[in-house]
């Protein structure tokens, strides 16, 4: 049924896995690359192929363009593509299952490497199940690959670089927004003090941001900063936003509200695998474990870019060729010691390319009260349950998220707890006074996404002669 | 310090908090010990059939007894536990097949049992209108049915407590010492002594029989399940299959449950299993098999639960045969749930008075003695 056994099948065709997979076979490895787009490029270089092709790359900037290079030498490595192909199971082995939507398709590696990159934090807000509220992340991607630029009612709230990233592309794009109603908490001169060293380093960062910035204001955007309890309100689906800024609650007609709070790691497959994982305070996530080539505590499985940590672009394409580098040396087909070689320069890209990591976690660490929310805030939209009933379950005696689940079914629908996962796992903790690595998250298995039963029956059926 | 009671439960599944309810209802101190927590394992996850159908003759006779419990649960445990008696079908996709069961039927009736039914593929379709058109016929027992085994569980749990059982979560038994008049049990945080200690440790029973100087030939078995997002209702009873391993169910959300006894990979020291997806793939073909419909509903979850089997996969619901104080309640080999509420009253029967009238003669731990001996 497998092809045949991949030296490193690689998850995630971002900047993390395109970089790994070309490192690999630089280095003389099979490589098969999974992912569910139909063109490669991940979150930041979504369809940079066809924006290419129809002219609008240049638009969508000079970042977009790199990421042009990187899949064009992709494309030329000499790697085997499974494009369109959603990787729902891993096993610690290795084996990896991948349905192109009709059928599954086992793809075996003796390697593994997860760059399954960042999921957007979720936002759980009063109103935030309207229709009409959606996040940043879900609108760029509807103007990366259709175009759809919001009409000019739409706020967007949050904080984090792809809030203004965002307006200013829809901006560049000939579109209008309603406003930004900025949530970061931290006051930007005195946390740029307090990380001088990272943003003299990572000037070209900050540059960009100002840019944004100055676009924005240029284009008249409405911006109110210090933003608090942001909330959607409306019969049916969104029609005002309510937010409080300076001590004053204030109201405007809505006809979209766009949420995002920052990205934090998509560790779903590295914990349905098994992987050890450990909180990460400064970024208020998990994160999987690993040494400095991406290796987890399970042999055949590496990790590389943001589903690792929170890195950016740049970083994930660097932790991609270590990542690389690692599995080659554990499958000795490169010694430690040349590994070390190779790794040195790339490592030194990484920490220029890091240096503003520190002043950005800082900057737009998310209120206490998104990560706890009220009572009466919907935390898991599946099965409608509420931060409320989160923290009766605790006072009846639940330690954990999965015993919150059987309690109360949250974490039950066909998400999964993908949104609310973390949501959960804070307000438990805060509930019981307990850590987050205390209390833990909710447990995955497969499938990572939903699969249609004809789907998996498929192997079955294939095995049957079917 | 050693806490002292009457009788000490180790494991806090359907088994456990069963015996508890029904040591406390009769004035024992009870003191339940679980590693981790009430319904964590087996008695939480499983497909929640409460069957007396198909099952092996020798254990009909408890698991009818058992079924009077489930049909008045909230008399028992103030809660119904999700049970409703929605029947129980195992159908036949083949002349021969409806043949066989017309010979179980024989059998079973020929014990003095009138519950299991056969019926032909007219009634079928009209109880199962969405079954596969090429089914024959199928047997019933209308009384049967299913229920949430978390819920379940829990309610047992929460009425032994009311009934006076302490039950610590989070201690697991890391020993055992044989005393004058009775077992120091040790946990992970504390000791309890006890006259008796009542085994129900799931599929590390295997492992608290040692502990006490008894082997058994156990396996551990691994059953995976999983689960559709919802679908409009479609189908009532419970289904089952002659010729496939599949149990099919919708539940009142309307999500489908399939299981069947697939298997996926256990680790006992972890204290986990996992999803083999070659061998999910067959529950999953089993299951459009019959309902050809359910090819398009999208999976969101599957899982896998870990138990004891034993060589005749029947359990072991007895005295110990050398360490006295024991008695073992465990090796149900994939389908205890049903029987959760009736063993709580055998066991109790053994621990109160040394012997129960309730049918557990076939379970005696004595009939693996010579196997073990060889082992
Ligand atoms: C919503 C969102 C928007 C962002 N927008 C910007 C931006 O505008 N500018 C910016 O600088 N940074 C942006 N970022 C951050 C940026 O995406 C990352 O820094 C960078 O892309 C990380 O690269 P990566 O290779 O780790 O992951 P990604 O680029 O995210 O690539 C991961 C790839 O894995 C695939 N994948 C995931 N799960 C599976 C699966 N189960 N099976 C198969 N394939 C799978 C995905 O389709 C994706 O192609 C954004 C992040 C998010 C979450
Ligand atoms: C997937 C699946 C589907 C099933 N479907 C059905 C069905 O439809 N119908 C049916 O009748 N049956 C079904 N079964 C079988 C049924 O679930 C079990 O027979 C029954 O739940 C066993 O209950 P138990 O209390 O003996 O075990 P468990 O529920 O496993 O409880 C044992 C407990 O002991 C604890 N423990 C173990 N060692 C120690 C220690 N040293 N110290 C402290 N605590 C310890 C464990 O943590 C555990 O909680 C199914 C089983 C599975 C796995």
């Amino acid at each position: 049924m497998s092809d045949r056994p991949f030296d490193l099948v690689v998850i995630g065709g971002g900047p993390a896995g395109l970089a790994a997979a070309s490192q690999a076979r630089q280095l003389g490895l099979s490589v098969a690359l999974v992912d569910e787009q139909p063109a490669p490029g991940g979150q930041i270089y979504r369809a940079v192929e066809r924006a290419e092709a129809e002219g609008r790359a240049t638009a969508l900037g000079e970042d977009y363009r790199h990421g042009l290079g990187l899949v064009r030498a992709f494309h030329e490595c000499g790697a085997t593509l499974f494009a369109s192909h959603q990787a729902w199971q891993v096993e610690p082995g290795g084996r990896v299952f991948a349905t192109d939507g009709k059928a599954s398709r086992l793809i075996e590696g003796r390697r593994v490497l997860v760059a399954v990159g960042a999921i957007e934090r979720p936002v759980p807000i009063r109103g935030w199940t309207l229709p009409g509220v959606m996040s940043v992340g879900a609108a760029q991607i509807l103007h990366k690959t259709i175009g759809l630029v919001p009409d000019a009612g739409v706020w967007i709230a949050g904080s984090g670089p792809l809030t203004l990233h965002f307006a200013a592309e829809i901006v560049a794009a000939g579109g209008r927004i309603a406003g930004i109603l900025d949530t970061a908490h931290g006051r930007l001169p005195e946390t740029a003090l307090r990380h001088l060293g990272g943003v003299v380093r990572g000037w070209r960062y900050v540059a960009r941001g100002l840019g944004y910035l100055a676009r924005l204001r240029m284009a008249d955007v409405r911006r109110v900063s210090g933003v608090e309890n942001v909330e959607a309100l409306g019969e049916g689906r969104v029609e005002r936003v309510r937010w409080r800024s300076g001590g004053q609650w204030q109201e405007a007609p809505a006809s979209g509200l766009l949420l995002h709070e920052g990205v934090v790691p998509n560790t779903h497959m590295t914990m349905a695998i098994g992987c050890a994982h450990d909180w990460d305070e400064a970024q208020k996530c998990f994160r999987p474990r690993t040494d400095r080539f991406g290796m987890t505590d399970v042999e055949a499985i590496l990790v590389a870019g943001d589903c690792g940590s929170i890195g950016g672009a740049r970083v994930a394409e660097c932790r991609g060729r270590l990542a690389a580098l690692g599995a080659a040396a554990s499958l000795g087909v490169i010694s430690a010691a040349e590994r070390d070689r190779l790794a040195g320069p790339v490592e030194a890209e990484v920490s220029a390319h890091g240096a503003l990591r520190g002043f950005l976690d800082d900057l737009y660490a998310p209120a206490a009260e998104l990560c706890v929310p009220p009572d009466d805030v919907m935390v898991c939209r599946c099965e409608g349950i509420t931060a409320g009933r989160i923290r009766e379950a605790a006072s009846l005696g639940c330690r954990g998220p999965n015993q919150v689940k059987s309690f109360t079914r949250c974490g039950m629908g066909p998400c999964q707890g993908r949104m609310c996962g973390p949501t959960v796992t804070a307000t438990l903790a805060a509930a019981l006074g307990m850590t987050p690595q205390e209390v833990g998250a909710f447990r995955i298995r497969p499938p990572l996404k939903p699969l249609r039963l004809g789907e998996l029956a498929a192997l079955a059926d294939a095995e049957a002669g079917e | 310090m050693i806490r002292e009671a009457d009788a000490i439960v180790v494991g806090g599944g359907l088994h456990g908090c069963s015996a508890a309810l029904q040591l406390a209802l009769r004035g024992l101190r009870v003191v339940v010990l679980e590693r981790r927590h009430v319904g964590r394992h087996a008695s939480g996850i499983n497909a929640g059939g409460v069957r007396t159908l198909g099952r092996d003759l020798a254990e009909v006779p408890l698991s009818v007894l058992g079924m009077a419990y489930w049909h008045r649960l909230s008399e028992l445990v103030g809660d119904d536990g999700g049970f409703t008696p929605c029947g129980q079908v195992k159908v036949a996709e083949t002349h021969d097949e409806l043949a066989g069961l017309e010979k179980r039927a024989l059998a079973v009736r020929s014990l003095g049992m009138e519950h299991e039914r056969v019926i032909d593929g007219d009634e079928l379709r009209r109880r199962v209108p969405a079954i596969a058109s090429h089914c024959v016929g199928a047997m019933v027992v209308d009384g049967d049915g299913a229920a949430d085994p978390y819920r379940a569980t829990s309610a047992f749990a929460a009425r032994a407590r009311s009934a006076g059982a302490q039950i610590l979560e989070g201690e697991g038994v890391v020993g055992l010492e044989r005393q004058p008049g009775g077992w120091l049990v040790v946990g992970e945080r504390g000791r309890y002594r006890a006259p008796v200690v009542v085994n129900a440790a799931g599929a590390w029973a295997g492992r608290m029989a040692s502990l006490a100087g008894d082997e058994f030939p156990l396996k551990t078995r691994a059953s995976m399940m999983l689960v559709t997002e919802r679908m409009p209702p479609f189908v009532e009873p419970v289904v089952g299959s002659v010729g496939r391993a599949l149990s099919f169910k919708q539940s009142s959300a309307g999500t489908v449950i399939i299981g069947g006894g697939q298997q996926g990979r256990a680790d006992l020291d972890r204290e986990q299993a996992w999803v083999n997806v070659a061998n999910l793939a067959r529950s999953a073909r089993a299951a459009a098999a019959l309902f050809p419909v359910i090819r398009q509903a999208r999976i969101v979850r599957s899982w896998c639960g870990i138990e004891a089997e034993t060589p005749d996969r029947i359990p072991i619901i007895d005295h110990s045969p050398r360490a006295p104080g024991i008695v073992h309640v465990f090796g149900f080999s994939g389908h205890g749930f049903q029987l959760g509420p009736v063993c709580g009253v055998a066991v109790a029967d053994l621990v109160t008075r040394g012997s129960t009238t309730l049918p557990i003669a076939p379970f005696s731990a004595r009939r693996f003695a010579a196997a073990a001996k060889a082992a």
